[in-house]
């Protein structure tokens, strides 16, 4: 208002939606960037400028990687991949749309992301694809879900069709995802959807000049996504599916591939110099983003519209799907129309950047909007918030004994949230592309569920290229900063157990909180960002892309339900040979089963202790001093070809790892417990420590026995020990601490217990 | 035909097509030089038609797959190439339709030589699972008019699609196919192809769309157009295999071979297979 004053006059409607949208808090995360007053018992109280940048992007700064080519600057961290090309990579939040529209909502979310990636640098390929969801139980009662909320069956088979039927027209593979269940994503599911591009390293700069032409490529406008930015800001409530429906767009993966197909060759042509990708807040925030620098004046009459009878704010910030704005010199004006134009694909000119630094736009030779450039991009009024944290006052339950072993296993097999997820998987294409070197279900009969995908993403080169992921919203109440340095070490295990390597791995964080304008909700948040910052400095692996998602809660009435704090972690990390790409099943009988890292007794949040029917514990957390050390010796022992197969040890602990591998390879695996270096403690039961813990770093290896003291020379003592071997039986045997036999599980009910439950 | 020495694919492209850069990479790999050309391009030169002795119709979901898989890009050739590609197939030209490709030569009519649109009697449809599935098969080369495809020679790869599902109107129809050796690719369980008994129907999912007769790629009667539902050429490399973590060192990808067939047999060379 006070800028408004000085110049004397009202500001118009146009001017202040352009505003609105790009001081929303989905564009510019006044949260994370703001001033925040943090407490915690026993800490002297901590004023905190800026959370983003002290915590995640300070780690990235001060690793100062260099394979980081360009990282939160532009529409996706860029990293450097093999002499000559680049990789690109995001991962979007779309939460608000999917829970309204799941089809639609999943479908834009992931048209998006692709488009971000086809505006980094100069444009990239987009290569590949992954997808995470976060849902209420497929078996709750219909009586449990709030009033304008649907079922979480309903919600799930909606975003899984929505993504296959807009990655598998665009011809992207999906080759990494995650379903994660729990009672508090009923009412606000989270949808998170990345993509990983290829680019040649010449084209990941980008600039504008005054003079070059605002070229519009893609979809036409229309009503829909009108005020999406804005929406995703704030928490949803019983009538959002009614009022908000037209905030949520509608995609159309044809008219992508389109603009995808044309956009290459016309980067190959050097026919345009800068670009940027049509998301939230359309036009007005992407021309106004491309215009930072130097001004910009564009006509909004020349806008192709889908129908008639929108009003020029509304041309302005619609957030139709499938555009993208470039910069064009001048004299590429002719060549870049008629490229697109052959291609079936609209193009415009809608204006020109200036050398004024205003932002001017028009319609019908009228001047609607002229804002300076530097009040529109810095004039963000900066909020101050409290935060705190407290961990929950909960008895420490120990770890009790298991009754019948055997039966545990299988339960766990079982549970939601390790079950298998083929049903989904199989509906998206994994193989387009033809660049497949590890897929996401691996083993005799493809069924077993693989750490990671790997890509070989140039024909020409055995480089390869993996993405993983890594989350746990089950330990975030206990403890947020333990459940974000695990999240960061299960991202970095799961690439390294299929032969990435740890010293060349990046790193993503999604950030989906309940409000934030809460104290505690904002201290966890607080909480998991410092170890965000200390995990990442630990491992040297940079955070180069990242989006956060801060409301999201749900109002019945006067009652409020929060979701889990949830962090996804992606990485995407080389692979120096795909040759020596390893795979989680087990391969031959007589090979020997080494079991890489420390056992403690971590069971908080466990998927044990929830079979149980406990809550409270201690949450895994990696032990930063001796994790990355790990980590490399095991990467240095698959590249040099010592490892027939790895899993790591994740949701359900050891004995889920073996299990899986047993059965994935069709042959027996026994363990003796006693062999485990775990850490003891009065209330904890030796054998289900060792069994069903959830501490972090760890890997099960299947090595040759000619290999095996190679293996084991490389470990420091106690950090890797021979605690079993693949067996040409059929089932998974369990010898104890006390030396009898405390499982023998067939590996076909395994299979079974694994593949039961909800199917789509 | 081109009379030179060397051997021209074309590539044929349009808004939803998504596994050219595959099936380049393919031919390529094979010895052949690749042209990828947007079906506009096409239209408005479709001399470059009669100088390529293979044309590929790679697999995606072509306009969306609206009104039903493959039919618009279908049509628009019809409309536009009919002529030029029967002249092709006169001149002794290959047609390979993978995929999406497949349903577009469906389409086309080219498996049917002769029959009118309305009177067709095979076409693809929705899958028995009623879903997209994206998983490996194996398949075999049959005993076939496409004489050039090795017979009995097993080539693993993976199907990715909702509508490939072979029907046929009656009994007769399909028994025509056979007669007239148009059936050159079948599914085959896995199973038996390493116990060597390989023969006999296979059920889901080594059979993964229900196809009548496991029936996985259909040729003309001219043994020079091939259509089938896998594709191969996503098994070029030696880690495309799901399994290759289990097996011995390998070269190449079993898909390898299918292309070199191919071009061997488009540039009338003398057939590499016994």
């Amino acid at each position: 208002q006070a800028h408004f004053r000085e110049l004397g006059r009202e500001p118009s409607a146009c001017e202040l939606e352009t505003l609105a949208q790009t001081w929303s808090e989905h564009c510019k995360h006044k949260t994370l960037t703001g001033v925040i007053e943090f407490e915690e018992p026993g800490r002297d109280p901590e004023r905190i400028d800026n959370l983003l940048k002290s915590t995640i992007a300070r780690a990235t700064h001060e690793l100062d990687r260099d394979f980081c080519v360009s990282v939160f600057v532009d529409n996706a961290g860029i990293l450097a991949f093999e002499d000559g090309w680049d990789v690109c990579i995001k991962v979007e939040t779309h939460n608000h749309p999917s829970a309204i529209d799941p089809y639609g909502g999943a479908g834009t979310g992931i048209g998006g992301v692709i488009r971000d990636v086809l505006g980094a640098g100069l444009g990239a390929k987009p290569i590949a694809s992954t997808d995470c969801f976060f849902v209420g139980p497929p078996d709750t009662a219909r009586e449990a879900v709030p009033k304008g909320t649907l079922h979480p069956r309903r919600i799930l088979r909606g975003v899984v069709a929505g993504v296959r039927d807009y990655g598998n027209r665009m011809g992207i593979p999906t080759v990494n995802g995650g379903v994660w269940f729990d009672e508090r994503y009923i009412a606000n599911p989270l949808v998170y959807a990345g993509t990983v591009g290829l680019l040649p390293h010449s084209a990941s700069h980008k600039e504008v000049r005054p003079g070059d032409l605002v070229v519009a490529v893609g979809g036409r406008t229309g009503r829909d996504g009108i005020h999406g930015a804005t929406f995703s800001s704030v928490p949803l409530h019983e009538e959002s599916e009614e009022v908000s429906a037209s905030a949520v767009q509608i995609g159309d993966p044809i008219t992508e591939k389109r603009v995808l197909d044309a956009l290459l060759q016309a980067r190959d042509r050097g026919l345009y110099r800068g670009i940027t990708d049509c998301g939230a807040g359309g036009f007005s925030s992407a021309v106004g983003e491309m215009g930072e620098e130097c001004g910009v004046e564009v006509d909004l009459s020349r806008v192709p519209l889908k129908y008639h009878g929108l009003s020029s704010h509304e041309i302005w910030i619609s957030e139709a799907q499938e555009r993208m704005v470039l910069a064009v010199p001048p004299e590429h004006e002719e060549q870049l129309l008629a490229l697109f134009a052959a291609e079936d694909v609209e193009a415009v000119v809608l204006g020109a950047f200036t050398d004024d630094r205003r932002l001017r736009v028009k319609d019908q030779g009228e001047l609607i909007c002229e804002l300076d450039m530097g009040f529109l991009h810095d004039g963000t009024p900066r909020p101050v918030r409290k935060a705190s944290w407290s961990p929950p006052d909960l008895p420490d339950p120990g770890c009790p004994a298991a009754g019948d072993t055997g039966e545990v296993i299988l339960g766990l097999l079982g549970a939601l949230n390790i079950q298998s997820k083929e049903w989904i998987v199989r509906q998206y294409d994994h193989e387009v592309q033809g660049r497949s070197v590890a897929k996401p279900f691996v083993g005799e009969r493809s069924d077993g569920p693989g750490d990671a995908a790997v890509l070989q993403p140039l024909a020409d080169s055995r480089r390869g290229l993996t993405i993983a992921c890594g989350t746990n919203p089950a330990y975030g109440l206990l403890d947020p900063y333990a459940m974000a340095a695990a999240a960061i070490d299960e991202a970095l295990r799961n690439a390294v157990a299929v032969g990435a390597d740890p010293d060349y791995a990046a790193l993503l964080d999604n950030f989906s909180w309940g409000n934030c304008d809460l104290p505690d909700r904002l201290g966890s948040l607080v909480k998991a960002s410092q170890a965000c910052y200390d995990a990442a400095k630990a491992y040297g692996a940079p955070f180069v892309s990242g989006k956060d998602s801060l409301n999201n809660e749900y109002q019945v009435g006067d009652r409020t339900i929060s979701i889990p704090p949830t962090l996804l972690i992606t990485c995407l990390a080389r692979v120096p040979d795909v040759g020596r790409v390893v795979t989680m099943d087990a391969k031959r009988a007589d090979n020997k089963l080494f079991l890489v890292g420390r056992t403690r007794v971590e069971l908080g949040g466990s998927h044990y202790l929830e079979l149980c029917g406990l809550a409270g514990g201690r949450v895994p957390q990696p032990d930063l001093a001796e994790a990355p050390g790990l980590l490399r010796t095991l990467h240095a022992c698959i590249a040099d070809g010592l490892v027939a197969s790895c899993h790591d040890l994740s949701e359900g602990g050891l004995a889920v790892a073996a299990a899986e591998m047993a059965f994935a390879g069709c042959l027996g695996v026994s363990l003796y417990l006693q062999a485990v270096p775990a850490e003891d403690s009065s209330g904890a039961d030796a054998d289900a420590v060792r069994l069903f813990s959830e501490s972090c770093t760890r890997f099960l290896c299947e090595v040759a026995p000619e290999h095996a003291a190679d293996f084991a020379a490389r470990f420091e003592h106690g950090a890797c020990a021979e605690i079993g071997a693949v067996t040409s039986s059929d089932v998974l045997r369990i010898h104890g601490t006390s030396g009898g036999t405390v499982a023998e599980v067939p590996i076909e009910d395994l299979r079974r217990a694994f593949q039961g439950g909800f199917q789509g | 035909m081109n009379e030179s020495q060397e051997l021209r694919t074309l590539v044929v492209r349009t808004a939803g097509i998504n596994c050219d850069e595959e099936a380049v990479r393919a031919f390529e790999g094979a010895g052949s030089k690749v042209e990828l050309l947007h079906l506009n391009a096409l239209i408005a030169e479709p001399a470059r038609l009669a100088s390529a002795h293979i044309l590929v119709v790679p697999g995606g979901f072509s306009y969306g797959d609206d009104v039903a898989a493959g039919r618009v890009f279908g049509v628009e050739l019809r409309q536009h190439l009919f002529e030029e590609i029967q002249a092709f197939l006169a001149q002794g030209g290959y047609v390979l339709g993978i995929c999406n490709g497949f349903q577009v030569l469906v389409e086309l009519g080219l498996f049917e030589p002769g029959v009118p649109p309305e009177e067709r009697s095979i076409a693809l449809t929705d899958n028995a699972s009623n879903r997209f599935e994206a998983r490996w098969v194996t398949l075999r080369a049959e005993a076939s008019a496409a004489a050039w495809l090795p017979a009995g020679q097993t080539y693993p790869c993976p199907v990715a699609h909702a509508e490939g599902r072979l029907v046929v109107r009656d009994d007769a129809a399909f028994r025509r196919l056979e007669e007239r050796g148009q059936i050159a690719l079948r599914y085959v369980s896995p199973g038996q192809v390493a116990s060597g008994q390989a023969d006999g129907p296979v059920a889901y999912p080594d059979n993964p769309n229900g196809s009548i007769g496991d029936v996985a790629g259909l040729t003309d009667p001219t043994g020079r157009v091939l259509g089938l539902m896998p594709h191969l050429e996503r098994n070029l490399t030696p880690w495309n295999h799901p399994r290759w973590t289990r097996l011995p060192a390998r070269d190449e990808g079993e898909g390898a071979a299918f292309f070199r067939s191919l071009v061997d047999a488009a540039a009338g060379r003398t057939l590499t297979h016994a």
